[in-house]
């Protein structure tokens, strides 16, 4: 796809502010596209919009501080990008199943290596690099 | 020679509901919980037995499954035909009434069976029979 470097780039950009309060505006003037075309081939290529993948990676990096940190939930709610404690409890709980303190409380024994059985990766077809 | 068993899968219709039935209402940890791009890789097991999980696989159409395949699992699943689980406890009545407490429902309270064992009978959120058994003491 002719913009695949640039929505590639977005995703980085993503990865890279997810603690800031980084707009749509902001991401589809650094990639030079417009809003409207950023989330549309955004979702083309990523089956979400950048805000859905935003979220999914404050998320994942505030599951990850729930298990390796010692921060409050507070901490972390503010440390990964979220400005009110009621919607990134409520989006954690969307997007996780349970709330932040019950998956502290119930990841007391978790892996910290990346794991997943290869019968599981063979039938799924993902691979068991240690790559997200 | 193998030594023991130590992940087994079970299939389940929304993961993170039964994400919260088994750590909220049966109080088991989360083993592994992994993402790759459209595959989440989740695992719970008993607090008592690290070294055991249950992989909670989606049902949903993926390269994995068809949504036809989808139909006819999610049918076998709700009915309890797939992913039977027996799980022990040291006290059958006491846990049982904990796990009422916690709204998981029953399809047999706590009966002694005639091979020496007292036996409850549960689902899981998706359909997955569950037994909770108590050796005779």
């Amino acid at each position: 796809m002719y913009y695949n470097k640039q929505i590639q780039l977005a995703r980085r950009l993503l990865d890279q502010r997810y603690a800031t309060a980084i707009t749509i505006e902001q991401l589809s003037h650094e990639v030079a596209l417009s809003p409207y075309y950023l989330i549309r081939l955004f979702h083309r290529i990523y089956k979400q919009t950048p805000h859905q993948y935003l979220i999914r990676v404050r998320i994942t990096k505030a599951k990850d501080l729930l298990i390796n940190s010692n921060l409050s939930i507070t901490e972390i709610c503010a440390d990964v990008g979220f400005e009110s404690l009621g919607s990134f409890s409520t989006l954690f709980r969307k997007i996780v199943g349970i709330s932040p303190s019950a998956y502290r409380h119930s990841s007391q024994t978790i892996r910290q290596s990346v794991y997943i059985p290869l019968c599981t990766c063979l039938l799924h077809g993902i691979s068991d690099t240690l790559e997200p | 020679m193998i030594n023991r068993l130590a992940v087994t899968v079970i299939w389940v219709k929304d993961q993170n509901e039964a994400l919260h039935f088994y750590t909220e209402k049966l109080g088991f940890e989360i083993r592994a919980d992994v993402t790759k791009g459209d595959y989440r890789w989740i695992s719970v097991g008993a607090k008592n037995q690290p070294d055991f999980e249950i992989g909670l696989s989606a049902l949903k159409p993926s390269m994995a499954l068809t949504e036809d395949e989808v139909q006819v699992l999610t049918k076998l699943v709700e009915s309890g035909k797939l992913g039977h689980c027996v799980w022990k406890t040291d006290d059958c009545q006491k846990a049982y009434e904990a796990m009422t407490a916690k709204g998981v429902e029953f399809m047999q309270p706590p009966q002694a069976r005639p091979y020496g064992t007292i036996e409850a009978i549960f689902k899981d959120t998706s359909g997955n029979i569950m037994v909770l058994s108590q050796d005779k003491r």
